[in-house]
C-alpha cells in the first residue's frame, strides 16, 4: 500500500478550508506558478466552479442523481415509517404485541426481528443498486467533471 | 469474587494493553505527521478492515454489557435498543456514507462549512461534535467502572476510580502516538475478540437449552418473576404516557443519532472512495446485526440462567448481567470454566471500552483540532501544527470523560449512550442533511439547525429526571426536574430541524447556487474526492 493511490490535484474546495494551513503531507504538492499568472487563475476558480453548475444541469448527472433518489427515497421513507410504526405499535398497544403466536414467540418478537430482516434485505438491495444502476455511470460523470475543471483551470492542476 | 477471577481478568487484560500498544508503536514507525495520516490513516483501509472496524466503533460496552443487561432485567423493552441502533445504520448507508466521504475531508464540519460561510458553521458543528463525543465517552467510563467494580467487589471503590483514570491515560496514548491507523486496527482486533466472546457465550447459552429457543423464552419469563409480560413491551416503558413518550423519544434518537456520531463519520475517510465506504458499512451491519442477535440472547439468557433478582443485586443498572452469565456458563462461581470464562469476558469488555475510548478521542480531538482550534485560533498567534493541537487536545478530552466518568457511575450504560444518540440527532444529523440535499440551505440555517438542537436537548437533559428530582438521579437530594422526559430526543431533534429551516429562511443570505452544485455533483459522484 503507498500513497499513490489517492489521486490529488489542485481545487479551490480545499482552498476554502481553515486548515488549508499547516500539514496537509502529501496533498500539498506545490503548484507551479508564474507570478504574473494569478488573475488568470481566480479566473479559472470562477469558470471551475461553473463547471459544477453545467455537469449539474447534465443530462448525465441528472440520470445518476435520478436513480439514486428513486431507490433512496422509497426506502428510506419505508423503512422509517416501519420503524417508527413499531415503536409506536409498541408502546401504544403492548396487548396486541403481546398476543402468542407460536409457543413463547409473540408478536412483539416477531415484529423485532422483522425489523432485522428487514434491516439485512434493504442493505442488500441498496448495495446491488449502487452497483449495478448507478457506480458506472457516476464514475463517468466524476472523469468528466474533473477533466472540465482542469480545462476551466487552464490545464495548470497538479496532476 | 474470588482473587482467581481477578488474576485471570488481569493477565488477559494486560496481553490485550500489551497487543494494542505494540500495533500503536508499529503502525506509527513511519509516522509523517500529516493531518491525512493522523485523521484517516491514509485513507488506504479495505471496505473489510473498515467494516470491521466500524463494528468495533459501534459495538461498545454499552451493547455489550448495557442491552443484555436491560434485556435480563426488563425483557422485550431491553430489545428495542438493539432494534434502533442497527436500523439506524440504514440512515447511515442511504443517506449519509457515500456523500459524507465524497464531500468531506475529516470531520461533519468539513462537509457543512464547504458551502457556507465557513468560521461560524465551523465553530458550531464542532462545539456539538465535541458534545457528543464527550457525552458518548463517559458512558464507556462508566461501563469501565462497574466492570470493575464487579471484579473487586464492594472493596473496588478507590480501583473502579483508578481503572476510569487507567482507562483514560491508555487511550490518550493510543490516539496521540497512533492516530487514525493505530485506532483502526485496534478497532478491528476488538472487534474480533468482541464476536468470538459474543458466538461464544451464545453457543453456550443455545447448548444449555438445547438449542430450544422457546424454552429458553419461556424460562427467562418464569424466572424474571414477570410471567408472559416479560416477552412483550411494558415492563421498562409501560404505565403511564410520560414513560411510554420516553421510549418512543428513546427510539427515535437510536435510530437517528448514529448517522450524527462524530467517531462513525470519521470513519468514511479512512477508505480511498465512496465505493469502498459503501461496501464497509454493508460489512459493519452484517457484523452489527449479527452482533444484536446474539446479544438478545444472551439477555434473555442471563434472565434465565442467572435470574432477574440476582443480576439486579449485582448492579442495579443490569450492566454486569453477561459477565455473570459466563460465569454460570462456564460451570459456576467455584469451578475452572466459570473462572476461566468470565475472566475472558471481563477482558472483552475491557478491550471494547477501551478501543471505543479511543475511536471517539480521536474523532473528537479531530473536530477540536481541525475545527475549533483552525477557526478560533488568533490571526496572529504562531500557527501550530494542527496534528499537536489535535494530541493536545485528545489529552484534555481524556480529563474530561475522566470526570465525569466518576460522577455518573451509577447509571446504566446503554441509557447513557441513549442520551449521546440523542445529542448527535438533534445537533449533527439536521444540518448534515439540510447541507447535503437542501438547494436553498444557508449559513445562518446551518448555524441555527446545529445549536437549535444541541442547546434544547443539553438543557433538556438537565432539567430531566435524570439529573435531579428521583432518587436515581445524578444529584438526588436538589430537585429542579421540570421536563419528564429522560430522553430528550422526541422534542430536541424536531427542534434541530425546525430551527435549521427557521434560520434558513429568515436569512438575507441567498443560497450560492454555484457551491450548491459542486455539493451535489461531488457528493453523489465523487468528483475532486480527497
Amino acid at each position: 500500500m503507498g500513497a499513490s493511490g489517492d489521486v490529488r490535484y489542485e481545487d479551490p474546495w480545499y482552498d476554502a478550508l481553515a486548515s488549508g494551513w499547516g500539514e496537509s503531507g502529501s496533498l500539498s504538492t506545490p503548484v507551479v506558478e508564474v507570478p504574473t499568472a494569478r488573475r488568470e487563475r481566480e479566473d479559472g476558480a470562477v469558470a471551475a466552479a461553473q463547471v459544477y453548475l453545467e455537469v449539474q444541469r447534465s443530462a448525465a448527472f441528472q440520470e445518476v442523481r435520478g436513480r439514486y433518489r428513486r431507490f433512496v427515497v422509497p426506502a428510506t421513507v419505508g423503512f422509517f415509517l416501519w420503524y417508527v410504526g413499531y415503536v409506536v405499535t409498541a408502546t401504544t398497544a403492548p396487548d396486541f404485541m403481546a398476543r402468542p403466536v407460536a409457543g413463547a414467540v409473540n408478536v412483539a418478537l416477531l415484529a423485532g426481528l422483522g425489523q432485522f430482516l428487514s434491516t439485512f434485505l434493504l442493505t442488500w438491495a441498496y448495495a446491488r443498486h449502487a452497483r449495478l444502476r448507478r457506480d458506472r455511470a457516476a464514475l463517468e460523470v466524476r472523469w468528466d467533471t474533473q477533466e472540465l475543471t482542469r480545462e476551466a483551470r487552464g490545464g495548470g492542476g497538479a496532476w | 469474587m474470588t482473587g482467581n477471577h481477578q488474576t485471570l481478568a488481569l493477565l488477559l487484560f494486560s496481553a490485550f494493553v500489551a497487543v494494542t500498544l505494540g500495533i500503536t508503536t508499529w503502525v506509527s514507525r513511519e509516522r509523517r505527521g500529516s493531518a491525512e495520516e493522523f485523521y484517516a490513516g491514509g485513507r488506504l483501509f479495505t471496505p473489510m478492515e473498515n467494516g470491521f472496524a466500524i463494528a468495533g466503533d459501534y459495538m461498545s460496552a454499552a451493547s455489550f454489557l448495557g442491552i443484555s443487561g436491560l434485556i435480563a432485567l426488563f425483557g422485550y423493552d431491553g430489545l428495542l435498543y438493539s432494534v434502533g441502533f442497527l436500523v439506524a445504520w440504514l440512515v447511515v448507508l442511504f443517506l449519509v456514507a457515500e456523500l459524507v466521504r465524497n464531500c468531506g475531508r475529516f470531520t461533519l464540519a468539513d462537509v457543512v462549512a464547504a458551502r457556507m460561510t465557513e468560521r461560524p458553521v465551523r465553530i458550531a458543528a464542532g462545539t456539538s461534535s465535541v458534545t457528543v463525543s464527550v457525552l458518548y465517552l463517559v458512558a464507556q467510563m462508566v461501563g469501565a467502572g462497574s466492570l470493575v467494580a464487579l471484579l473487586l467487589g464492594k472493596t473496588g471503590e478507590a480501583a473502579q476510580a483508578w481503572t476510569v483514570i487507567g482507562v483514560g491515560a491508555l487511550m490518550v496514548i493510543y490516539v496521540s502516538w497512533g492516530g487514525m491507523r493505530a485506532t483502526t486496527w485496534i478497532q478491528i482486533v476488538k472487534a474480533v475478540l468482541l464476536l468470538g466472546g459474543t458466538v461464544t457465550l451464545t453457543v453456550l447459552v443455545l447448548v444449555r437449552f438445547h438449542g430450544d429457543v422457546d424454552r429458553l423464552l419461556l424460562t427467562a419469563a418464569e424466572r424474571s418473576g414477570h410471567g408472559a409480560a416479560f416477552l412483550a413491551p411494558g415492563l421498562k416503558y409501560g404505565g403511564d404516557w410520560t414513560a411510554r413518550c420516553d421510549f418512543m423519544s428513546l427510539g427515535l434518537a437510536l435510530v437517528l443519532g448514529t448517522a450524527g456520531l462524530p467517531h462513525i463519520l470519521s470513519r468514511f475517510y479512512t477508505v480511498p472512495t465512496a465505493r469502498a465506504a459503501r461496501r464497509s458499512v454493508v460489512w459493519s451491519i452484517g457484523l452489527i446485526g449479527g452482533f444484536y442477535l446474539m446479544t438478545i440472547v444472551l439477555g434473555f439468557g442471563a434472565a434465565a440462567i442467572v435470574g432477574s433478582d440476582a443480576v439486579r443485586r449485582s448492579n442495579a443498572a443490569g450492566n454486569t448481567a453477561v459477565p455473570l452469565l459466563a460465569l454460570d456458563l462456564g460451570g459456576g462461581a467455584d469451578s475452572t470454566g466459570g473462572t476461566v470464562l468470565f475472566a475472558i469476558v471481563a477482558a472483552v469488555a475491557f478491550a471494547t471500552i477501551l478501543a471505543v475510548v479511543a475511536g471517539i478521542t480521536l474523532a473528537s480531538s479531530a473536530s477540536v483540532a481541525h475545527d475549533l482550534y483552525a477557526s478560533l485560533r488568533r490571526k496572529h498567534a504562531a500557527a501550530r501544527s494542527e496534528v499537536a493541537v489535535a494530541r493536545i487536545a485528545a489529552v484534555g478530552i481524556g480529563a474530561i470523560a475522566i470526570g465525569l466518568g466518576l460522577l455518573a457511575r451509577d447509571l446504566n450504560v446503554a441509557f447513557l449512550v441513549g442520551l449521546a444518540f440523542a445529542v448527535a440527532a438533534s445537533a449533527n444529523l439536521p444540518v448534515l442533511l439540510y447541507s447535503l440535499f437542501w438547494r436553498g440551505f444557508t449559513t445562518r440555517g446551518a448555524v441555527w439547525a446545529v445549536y437549535g438542537g444541541l442547546v434544547p436537548a443539553l438543557v433538556l437533559v438537565l432539567l430531566s429526571p435524570v439529573v435531579s428530582g428521583s432518587p436515581q438521579s445524578l444529584f438526588p437530594d436538589v430537585d429542579f426536574q421540570f421536563f419528564p422526559l429522560q430522553n430528550p430526543g422526541l422534542v430536541s431533534i424536531p427542534l434541530g430541524f425546525l430551527a435549521g429551516w427557521l434560520g434558513t429562511v429568515t436569512s438575507t443570505e441567498v443560497a450560492d447556487e454555484a457551491k450548491h452544485a459542486e455539493t451535489e455533483v461531488r457528493s453523489l459522484t465523487g468528483a475532486g474526492a480527497a
